[in-house]
């Protein structure tokens, strides 16, 4: 069976700026596959040549083994995208919008109908789905949105950061509702600059960092290959400096310490990364006590994606994120999306 | 609502394989339902379709009183300025609603619509364009009615079956090719304030150095030619031929160009002409968005 996605080698530039410089994935059927990565990294841009929206510089884009750069629009029917930006068009109610979509995917007329009500249903929209979609809420109309990149049946749904922008109840639903498209046939590609929503959904993850893929894999297998555990320690509430760094010396001497450092917007906390050990806490506190240094918390955890992008990148996610909102340029960014 | 219903299981994933309709079928459905999403919104914002039919209206009861003095058979025995004007209003207002094809175009392409249209397996994406000709002709006809009753009611007279012929095949002819170079400005422009400079600095100019408001033999001999080479003078002279004459034929004399006369068949060719050449100048255009 051919991977439901394959990307070899795509590079993609607009005038002077390298989008994707080199990205390779492979995605197979059944998975929710997850692009994590900055703002700008090239997650966007992957997506839309993948999705035949834009036309790749180099490289090769298979969906399900069809070429989407030879047979664009045999590739289109397999493919559900929902883009970034919600576009509506609100004067439609959203059945109307369905049914739009339902004829340019050529469903036919008494299939088109029963499709829209089931996933109608899937998305809980029965309440709106009569109402004009200016009406709806931000979370609404992202449902909507899921509504009509699955109407047609695609064997792959691309979604591009899904939950940006809506409040905790609507992501709880997103959520829920791209977990149960594996088991209906669907293969789902999710970019997100969120940690925890990749973490969470994701049966593999490959992390983009300025036009490339710099890590691949389970978030598991991610984590393990950074290696061992983070524990985040305070001595006391607010931790006066001089007791933190008295400490930071006291535990880097552990043989099976490997970093400390001392975490100043956080009272002087200390955030340890030690070898896997069940005695760890235990030992800590152990050696605390020792110097008649208290203990106000403490609490250990496997590393998180973070720690991946930030053992490769040198840099956390956030600091990224931070450093790419400078660089971005607004104007650019609306002329690459616009057609 | 969703409580009553039940849906029967469906495998998502199953339906692309079962596509078996023709392309033509496939066109068709993409181009209706782009089509009535177009009409959908008309009617739930009928504002531009009122001030389109009163607009016209405006000209031709306000501007029509205005020469209404001159000298009787200035603009040809036994006519007066109104009988003059209607041809000029019709071809004006369908020239006007055609240059605004481009607009729901760009805004679908500002908020992103375009894109939901162009990952959609369409048979071929010039059913976007074929959807926003259909609407825009149905729009301009409704208007051309419009002023052709006022008009009559007005005083101006109404031409025969054959006549009226005439002026809804003008009109489709005239549409059809600004149609096609207000979409081709449409995705060759930045943006939507762009496209508007774009109408306004050509709507009114065209309307002046045409036949619409005066006859060539009012102007000076620079503005005749650029008037005679003007394709809507050649929308405007046959309908105005045939609202004028009892009898015509492809051969009556409709406008004397400073270059030769210029006849009812050879005047429809023109804008077939204008046509082609406006499709052929945006085909390169809507390919490369488009492809």
């Amino acid at each position: 069976m051919a991977p439901a996605i394959s990307i070899r080698n795509l590079q993609k530039r607009y005038g002077q700026t390298t989008a994707v410089e080199d990205v390779s994935l492979q995605v197979e059927p059944g998975e929710i596959f997850g692009l994590l990565g900055p703002n700008g990294a090239g997650k966007t841009t992957t997506m839309r040549c993948l999705c035949t929206l834009a036309q790749p510089d180099q490289g090769e884009i298979e969906v399900a083994g069809i070429s989407a750069i030879a047979q664009p629009r045999a590739a289109r029917k397999l493919l559900g995208y929902v883009a970034q930006e919600v576009a509506l068009d609100k004067v439609l109610t959203g059945r109307e919008m369905l049914q739009l979509q339902a004829d340019l995917y050529h469903l036919p007329k008494q299939k088109g109908r029963d499709r829209i009500e089931s996933v109608v249903d899937l998305l809980g929209l029965g309440d709106w789905i009569d109402r004009k979609t200016g009406t709806y809420s931000g979370g609404i109309r992202k449902r909507l949105d899921l509504a009509a990149g699955l109407l047609h049946g695609p064997a792959v749904l691309v979604l591009d950061e899904p939950t940006v922008g809506l409040d905790i109840e609507s992501r709880r639903v997103v959520w829920d509702f791209l977990r149960r498209l594996p088991s209906l046939g669907t293969t789902v590609l999710i970019a997100s600059h969120y940690l925890e929503e990749v973490d969470a959904l994701a049966d593999r993850v490959a992390i983009i960092d300025r036009g490339r893929v710099i890590a691949q894999g389970t978030p598991n297998e991610l984590k393990d290959r950074v290696g061992g555990d983070r524990i985040t320690l305070r001595i006391r509430e607010f931790t006066p400096e001089a007791e933190a760094a008295h400490a930071k010396a006291l535990l880097t001497a552990l043989p099976w310490v490997r970093e400390a450092i001392v975490n100043g917007a956080q009272g002087n906390s200390l955030n340890l990364v030690v070898e896997s050990r069940s005695d760890a806490i235990a030992s800590i506190q152990a050696t605390l006590a020792g110097a008649d240094l208290p203990v106000f918390g403490i609490a250990q955890a496997r590393p998180s994606l973070d720690d991946v992008y930030l053992a490769a990148t040198g840099q956390t996610l956030l600091d990224a994120e931070l450093a790419a909102v400078g660089r971005r340029d607004p104007k650019l960014e609306r002329k690459q999306n616009m057609r | 609502m969703s409580s009553s219903v039940t849906p029967p299981p469906v495998q998502f994933a199953a339906i692309a394989a079962e596509d078996t309709a023709s392309p033509i079928a496939d066109f068709v459905q993409e181009t209706v339902a782009m089509t009535r999403r177009l009409f959908i919104q008309l009617q739930r914002r009928p504002t531009t379709l009122v001030a389109g039919i009163i607009q016209p209206l405006m000209w031709l009861i306000l501007f029509g009183a205005l020469f209404q003095n001159v000298p009787p058979d200035l603009f040809g025995a036994g006519t007066n300025y109104g009988q003059f004007l209607g041809a000029g209003i019709i071809v004006f207002t369908a020239f006007g609603g055609a240059l605004n094809a481009g607009l729901p175009v760009m805004f679908d392409r500002e908020f992103g619509f375009l894109n939901r249209l162009l990952v959609a397996p369409l048979a071929s994406r010039f059913s976007i364009v074929a959807a926003s000709a259909l609407f825009i002709a149905t729009l301009t006809l409704l208007q051309a009615a419009a002023i052709v009753a006022a008009g009559a009611f007005l005083g101006s007279g109404l031409p025969g079956v054959a006549g009226l012929a005439v002026v809804v095949t003008i009109v489709l002819l005239l549409v059809l090719g600004v149609t096609a170079i207000s979409l081709g400005l449409a995705f060759a422009l930045p943006g939507h304030v762009e496209l508007i400079a774009a109408i306004f600095v050509t709507n009114l100019p065209l309307l002046f150095a045409s036949t619409a408001l005066a006859p060539l033999s009012f102007m000076p001999v620079w503005l005749r030619w650029i008037a005679a080479l003007n394709p809507l003078s050649y929308a405007i002279e046959p309908i105005r031929y045939v609202y004028l004459h009892e009898g015509w034929n492809l051969g009556s004399v409709v406008m004397e160009a400073p270059f030769g006369s210029v006849g009812f068949g050879a005047a429809i060719a023109v804008l077939v002409a204008f046509d082609v050449a406006a499709l052929l100048l945006v085909q390169p255009l809507l390919r490369r968005r488009m492809a």
